[in-house]
């Protein structure tokens, strides 16, 4: 029984081990190469930070923004034309956070306030940003040299004296800091809830699972360290992971998320207007399709009309991979960003062993619907409608 | 020897922790109107979806014998098949298709390879329908009739089906005076040709007017079967069936503790529909609320009550609301929800699952919902003293639950309902509106939850409750208010209430109507 409800708890991570052992047999050990290691994360930004928008809109009740791959194209579109005519790369970054902004409260107001069914709204939005991305490029392809902007994404952090390529101290430093950090908030919270009285989860389940993720940090630390050191670009993703698992778990504002998801009706008749809820959801995943987008156009290096075509499915496939309810009102953020680096497990896995890009469709699919269909039905046994 | 076209025998039907049936024998005669009567919740409607196939065969115990053999309906289907149609008070019609479409919905007049034959539809609707009176072309869209005229395309969708025994569920409750009586005159018409029917109301004139013979339901049983050969029985007759029952210690006693002070006032509230915003649901309604006291509203199903309550709740309800309400002596203007609950208002309702509780989340999400202020600061939840709350709820209300941290779509209705209360305790309000607040549970928590209103006046706040349970509101309230069609037709102090007069006040007010 116990063995049942840890294996249905941690299916996706299970899952995740699984997979990740498989392609790292399959490849003869090159997934877990430094760089490609170092890659993993960083080739996945974009979906990693906009499955945290994508998150609160699935919440609200399984509504997904179909049009974040295009505003997505749209903000790297404008940065790199900016970019090219000689603005600051600051002025380009404000330009298409701007635009973002106003793209998300238009979204936002349109599905909160005016009622138009998500999909639909999402979907025309969709057509017209990848349209107005098209005619800002001219339908050309622009690169991104500036340097100034690429640094600030796509560096590592190199500190003299103590870094050098295949060996960034500086990686396990931190690595080892983070990792002490964490174990002791671990004991702190698990103390405090003692001292309280409350009974919950075991005391020792924390501190393995905690002890679990510190071995795993440390890992990755050597393994950053082994190429070229922290990127910049993780410190981004991570920033913008943890500001919104902290927004989705501990906030007042997160909470009601889930509450208009889980019923609408009783949310609206505990005092909770459900359509700031939706404004917000679309608004916030508006802005994070801005950002992704310089997030991307600095990785690639240059932005062209197709950017970004079918990344909204990425992001909204890792969420329903992660747990998020197809129903809306569950879902995590930690289960997310597990659903999202699977995904990027099993692309990079069968880019590295050179499966044939067709056949990558039909087992990213396939992993999809599996998925949801486990969502779905174990959800029916435990009695949830 | 009786030709009964149905018995049925030592019917029971459970509920997790409720027993809707018990052991209930009803035998209709051939050719006869026979009514059911009994109040909300009496389990008339429960009977009615035993027989048919609604709840199938297997999940109740007893017998149902039809023509003089054994039935065993496994869903809606098997009981039509040999003639027994169920009209709901819901009507099952789709607005956005024809009349002639919806009567033969799931029975198409189509060829074997589906391809629907329009001309025979067209035509054997318009027979029907000749049938039921109603003069409309078939073509018409549903939507584009009134709620009469539906009524009637619903019967000539059973007249379709070849009906032996129809049943019909409230069919005047949304009909006006002369609309009902032409379709009583209708059924007493079929009767001459034989058809049986069988017709659960609330309105008693009707009643005597048109059935040969009346069933009484109450808490799950009948109670007796009365002859009206010359119907014009008298109206009391039926009530004192309907409400004759015994009260015993079923309420917790209370110390009557009624200040003077007026907590809430409503002057002039009136409501409309806010879909249909030509009709009215509540007409200047006026009441007043006093410190430490639980007023009553009674009356049926549809009386206006519940869209009163929501619609003085920050305006939850309707639409073209005007009026004034009062809270401790001050106007206020309530924009919304939230303002009611800062105003110290709480409405819990009477749909604890569609209105009140977010399922899948845990108990102590659900009990700190209206108010998250009391557990967060700055926006950033205190899990702990949540937690907290939420445990010291679960044993004030005795909610049976492992955890707090269970999901309340796990729980029993009872159970659920203790939830939905410490979530509006929990809000801390003056005035608390609780409609309907023991329908479904079984009556170990009713008088829990009864306990925790007595409490709630003794601390100084004051209850409305809703309910259509007359011996509830008599053994709770210091005040009752009877409520009828969107208006106040009664007031009585409780010492001077009894069941009959509130049924009067209610059952004399329709027959003006």
């Amino acid at each position: 029984m116990k063995v049942k409800a840890f294996i249905k708890k941690y299916t996706m991570v299970i899952a995740l081990v699984v997979v990740f052992i498989f392609f790292t047999v399959l490849t003869d050990g090159k997934l877990i190469l430094p760089q490609n290691m170092s890659n993993l994360l960083l080739q996945n930004a974009y979906v990693l930070v906009m499955a945290c928008g994508m998150l609160l809109c699935i919440l609200t009740g399984g509504n997904v923004d179909l049009s974040v791959g295009s505003t997505l194209c749209l903000s790297a579109a404008l940065a790199a034309k900016m970019m090219d005519s000689g603005y600051a790369p600051i002025i380009a970054i404000l330009v298409s956070m701007s635009v973002s902004i106003v793209i998300g409260i238009w979204q936002g107001w349109l599905v909160g306030y005016i009622h138009i069914p998500p999909f639909i709204c999402t979907l025309a939005g969709m057509f017209l940003f990848r349209g107005l991305a098209r005619v800002v490029l001219d339908s050309r392809t622009i690169a991104v040299m500036n340097p100034s902007f690429l640094n600030l994404f796509t560096s590592y952090i190199q500190i003299p004296g103590l870094d050098e390529k295949g060996n960034c101290k500086s990686a396990i430093i931190v690595g080892a800091v983070v990792a002490v950090a964490l174990m002791i908030y671990t004991f702190i919270s698990v103390a405090k809830k003692k001292k309280q009285g409350i009974k919950g989860n075991s005391a020792a389940a924390a501190i393995v699972k905690m002890a679990i993720i510190d071995v795993l940090i440390v890992v990755y630390a050597f393994k950053l360290s082994a190429y070229k050191g922290i990127p910049v670009m993780l410190i981004w993703i991570l920033a913008v992971v943890l500001i919104f698992a902290f927004i989705t778990s501990s906030t007042v504002f997160g909470r009601y998320f889930y509450a208009v998801g889980g019923n609408e009706k009783a949310t609206k008749l505990s005092g909770i207007d459900p359509r700031k809820v939706y404004f917000w959801a679309y608004f916030l995943m508006s802005v994070l399709a801005g950002f992704s987008g310089l997030l991307v156009a600095s990785r690639i290096g240059s932005v062209d009309g197709n950017m970004g075509n079918s990344y909204e499915m990425d992001a909204i496939a890792s969420c329903f991979i992660g747990g998020a309810s197809a129903y809306g009102g569950s879902g995590t953020v930690p289960g997310i960003m597990i659903g999202a680096i699977l995904l990027g497990v099993i692309n990079q896995g069968m880019s590295i062993y050179g499966l044939p890009d067709q056949w990558q469709y039909v087992v990213k699919g396939a992993v999809l619907l599996v998925a949801v269909v486990f969502d779905v039905v174990s959800n029916k046994k435990t009695g949830k409608s | 020897m009786s030709d009964y076209i149905l018995e049925m025998k030592e019917i029971t039907k459970l509920y997790p922790g409720v027993k809707a049936l018990d052991n209930v024998n009803l035998q209709v005669e051939r050719g006869e109107i026979h009514a059911l009567v009994g109040e909300n919740g009496a389990g008339k409607s429960t009977l009615m979806n035993v027989l048919s196939g609604t709840i199938p065969y297997g999940e109740y115990t007893g017998s149902i014998s039809y023509n003089g053999k054994e039935c065993e309906f496994h869903n809606i289907h098997d009981s039509e098949e040999v003639g027994i149609v169920i009209i709901h008070q819901e009507l099952a019609l789709i607005p956005e298709l024809t009349i002639a479409e919806n009567m033969f919905l799931g029975n198409e007049r189509a060829n074997k390879f589906g391809k629907i034959n329009w001309g025979e539809t067209y035509v054997k609707a318009s027979e029907q329908m000749q049938r039921v009176g109603l003069k409309e072309s078939p073509a018409v869209l549903i939507k584009d009739i009134g709620t009469g005229k539906q009524q009637l395309v619903e019967i000539a969708k059973a007249l379709s089906k070849d009906v032996k025994l129809l049943i019909l569920d409230e069919p005047t409750s949304s009909l006006n005076e002369e609309d009902s009586k032409m379709l009583l005159d209708m059924l007493l018409g079929f009767k001459e040709e034989g058809l049986t029917s069988i017709i659960i109301t609330h309105k008693l004139n009707e009643v005597s007017y048109c059935a040969d013979r009346i069933t009484v339901v109450r808490d799950g049983s009948t109670i007796e079967t009365i002859d009206n050969p010359d119907h014009n029985i008298d109206e009391d007759r039926i009530i004192k069936g309907m409400v004759g029952r015994e009260l015993t210690d079923r309420y917790p006693a209370r110390e009557h503790n009624v200040s003077q002070e007026v907590v809430f006032e409503a002057k002039n509230w009136t409501v409309y529909h806010p879909v249909y915003t030509e009709k009215c649901m509540d007409k200047n309604v006026n009441f007043i609320v006093h410190k430490g006291e639980i007023v009553g509203f009674s009356g049926l199903q549809g009386a206006g009550r519940t869209e009163l309550a929501m619609s003085l709740f920050g305006k939850s309800y309707g639409s073209n609301i005007s009026g004034q309400e009062y809270i401790k002596g001050k106007e206020v203007k309530l924009k919304n929800e939230h303002d009611a609950i800062q105003h110290g208002l709480a409405y819990v309702t009477e749909d604890r699952k569609t209105n009140g509780l977010v399922l899948p989340d845990s108990i102590a999400k659900n009990t700190t919902m209206a108010k998250m202020e009391k557990v967060s600061k700055n926006g950033i939840i205190d899990f702990l003293k949540e937690t907290r709350v939420a445990q010291e709820y679960v044993a004030a209300m005795k909610t049976k639950t492992p955890s707090v941290e269970q999901a309340v779509g796990n729980l029993s209705g009872g159970n659920q309902q203790k939830v939905l209360l410490s979530k509006w305790m929990f809000a801390e309000p003056d005035v608390l509106i609780l409609d309907e607040p023991t329908r479904g549970i079984d009556v170990g928590a009713k008088y829990e939850i009864y306990s925790i209103m007595n409490q709630m006046v003794a601390e100084g706040k004051a209850v409305v409750m809703i309910s259509s349970e007359l011996p509830e509101l008599l053994g709770m309230c210091d005040r009752i208010y009877v409520m009828n069609e969107g208006e106040i037709v009664g007031e009585f102090k409780a010492e001077e209430a009894t069941q009959e007069k509130i049924m009067s006040a209610i059952l004399s007010h329709t027959d003006k109507a």
